[in-house]
């Protein structure tokens, strides 16, 4: 039995390592370019040998990266925010409530979840201009939160859909008033398919190139990833490339430091939550 | 099983005139929807048609005056076009093997997230990774990685090999990219629909003498549909628009364009509106073909569809 055990272990074990080297290693060689210098660059190796800060300074005395880094995070924030609360209402509508119209609804994330961004650059960008949200945060954050929404609405409604929602009646039988039920019983059982939305809907809205390239024209509103389109290296006789390599290690803290927090949450709120009920 | 029971017995009552506690709760249901709906709407509504006008346009941007409505001839311009056939094979080819690739992989990640033991958090924070990297970003290593003199994966070729110069290697290695990078997006779908699977249930088969492969093909599979159907139809529809990783790997050269690219070249680099908007609407027909196909096959289980009558 416990030889089973040890060798059952040592399998996982195993399957862990794979799935983390999987994970990281393309992640491991973009950092490594951005630690080394320039000289060494194209050595292949997967440790730098001769380690510098050169990149990060590069890109840290440009206001083009650090102006772009503030603007990721608050566009994506704030979309992220809107597209969860609008998402959640409109999501337990659809998995709860009987109303006329709900294929419509359905109909039109639908359309609006398939529709390629590309067709809808070039009107965008004229629209913008004309009411002056054009290179604006709110130029970015209105078609984040829209395009994110068809996400929310699809992934909320699926887990909206099964949660036993007779529980509330129980906890109301029991004596509960509704808002009581609401609180003790439908939140922590809502509360995993909020959080896992939020975190899809939030990367969505970091990941975005074509819009964020297409509906801004300067600093002020650019996100990262149209600044790194941008990168020509620290001076001009020079490869972007270590600079690309250090904008994309420093775009990535954020997302570990948030997947860091939020997946405490997934995996307390997805095991506990929703399966004991 | 009572709750699969519960919303046919709320269809009868459905069908009774409408008390004042269905007409309230449809009240609440157009309230709740309202926001989304004008959001969805506004944003997207009017661009929509526009695009739409556009393609019936010849509407060249360097020629802005020579604008004119010429019906359909952009369609039949584009549907005539060996590039657009090209660009729709290659886009095929990549879809199908791409998420073919990903639903597999994607199973057996939720399962070591649900399952494993040991360094549960690590492991799923690992995953959430590829993930949560910007594409661009992530496009940019695997492109670093296979280019000659300077990446570890292209010195592990025959020296003077570049794989994103020729068409097969190209279009696998943006299968590969693509595969690393949207993996775990189907891996996060499937695995809350796992976490959905009454450990119970479960129990209860393996008490039965279920093996493991029948708790997972009889049990789990049919527990998880709703949620391998979401993930399956946004990583296709998703994966039939790819455009960042075919962009900056080989921004469409040697035979690797997608459709998508297509358009980006015909709307920014041709400034052929016109066209680029004709091939932007046919993209969308070819989408909403794939998506009604889906929620055929699958009826029911489309999200957000009623409960079989």
């Amino acid at each position: 039995m416990a030889a089973a055990g040890r060798s059952h272990a040592t399998r996982w074990a195993i399957v862990n390592v794979v799935v983390v080297l999987y994970a990281l290693f393309p992640v491991w060689w973009i950092a490594a370019l951005s630690f080394k210098d320039p000289s060494t660059l194209t050595d292949g190796s997967y440790i730098p040998t001769d380690w510098t800060w050169e990149n990060y300074k590069g890109i840290f005395q440009t206001s083009e990266f650090t102006r772009a880094l503030i603007n990721s995070i608050g566009i994506a924030l704030i979309a992220t925010a809107i597209a969860v609360v609008l998402g959640t209402m409109a999501a337990y509508a659809v998995a709860r409530l009987r109303f006329p119209g709900k294929q419509v609804l359905i109909g039109m994330s639908l359309l609006i979840a398939m529709f390629p961004p590309i067709s809808l650059v070039s009107p965008l960008f004229n629209i913008e201009r004309s009411i002056g949200i054009f290179d604006t945060w709110p130029g970015l954050i209105i078609p984040y939160m829209t395009f994110s929404l068809p996400l929310a609405i699809y992934t909320l409604s699926a887990f909206f859909r099964e949660i036993p929602w007779d529980l509330e009646k129980a906890a109301k039988v029991d004596g509960a008033t509704p808002a009581q039920a609401f609180r003790l019983v439908i939140v922590p059982l809502a509360a995993p398919g909020v959080f896992t939305t939020a975190i899809l809907v939030f990367i969505f809205c970091w990941n975005d190139f074509l819009f964020a390239i297409s509906l801004t024209s300067t600093e002020s509103a650019r996100t990262v990833p149209a600044a790194i389109a941008f990168f020509t290296g620290s001076s001009q006789f020079q490869q972007p490339t270590g600079s690309i390599a250090a904008a994309a290690v420093v775009i990535t803290v954020p997302i570990i430091i948030f997947v860091l927090l939020f997946q405490r949450r997934i995996v307390a709120g997805l095991t506990s939550g929703a399966v004991k009920g | 099983m009572s709750t699969m029971a519960e919303p046919a017995k709320d269809d009868t009552q459905a069908k009774k005139a409408l008390s004042a506690g269905a007409r309230q709760e449809r009240r609440l249901g157009w309230l709740l929807c309202a926001p989304a709906v004008i959001v969805m709407l506004a944003v997207t509504a009017y661009p929509i048609c526009y695009a739409i006008y556009l393609s019936l346009q010849r509407y060249d941007l360097r020629f802005p005056n020579r604008a004119e409505f010429i019906g359909l001839s952009n369609y039949g311009a584009v549907l005539s076009s060996p590039f657009w056939w090209d660009a729709f094979w290659v886009t095929i080819f990549l879809t199908v093997v791409s998420v073919a690739i990903e639903l597999v992989l994607g199973m057996g990640l939720a399962l070591v997230m649900h399952r494993t033991i040991f360094a549960r958090g690590t492991v799923r924070t690992a995953v959430l990774i590829p993930y949560g990297i910007v594409t661009v970003v992530a496009a940019f290593s695997w492109q670093y990685a296979w280019t000659p003199e300077l990446g570890y994966l292209a010195g592990l070729l025959p020296s003077g090999d570049a794989p994103l110069t020729e068409q097969w290697p190209a279009l696998w290695l943006i299968i590969l990219a693509e595969v690393w990078k949207t993996t775990p997006f189907m891996a996060l779908l499937l695995l809350a629909g796992l976490a959905l699977v009454p450990e119970e249930t479960l129990k209860a088969a393996m008490v039965d003498g279920a093996t493991p492969w029948q708790r997972f093909t009889k049990v789990m599979l049919p527990l998880m549909k709703p949620a391998i159907l979401v993930a399956l139809l946004f990583r296709t529809l998703d994966a039939f628009r790819i455009f960042d990783n075919i962009y900056i790997l080989t921004a469409g050269a040697h035979g690797t364009g997608s459709l998508s690219i297509l358009g980006y070249d015909n709307l920014f680099t041709a400034l052929n509106l016109g066209i680029g908007s004709a091939i932007s609407v046919l993209i969308f027909i070819c989408v909403g073909i794939i998506a009604f196909t889906f929620v055929k096959l699958f009826g029911a289980a489309a999200p957000g569809a009623e409960v079989k009558r």
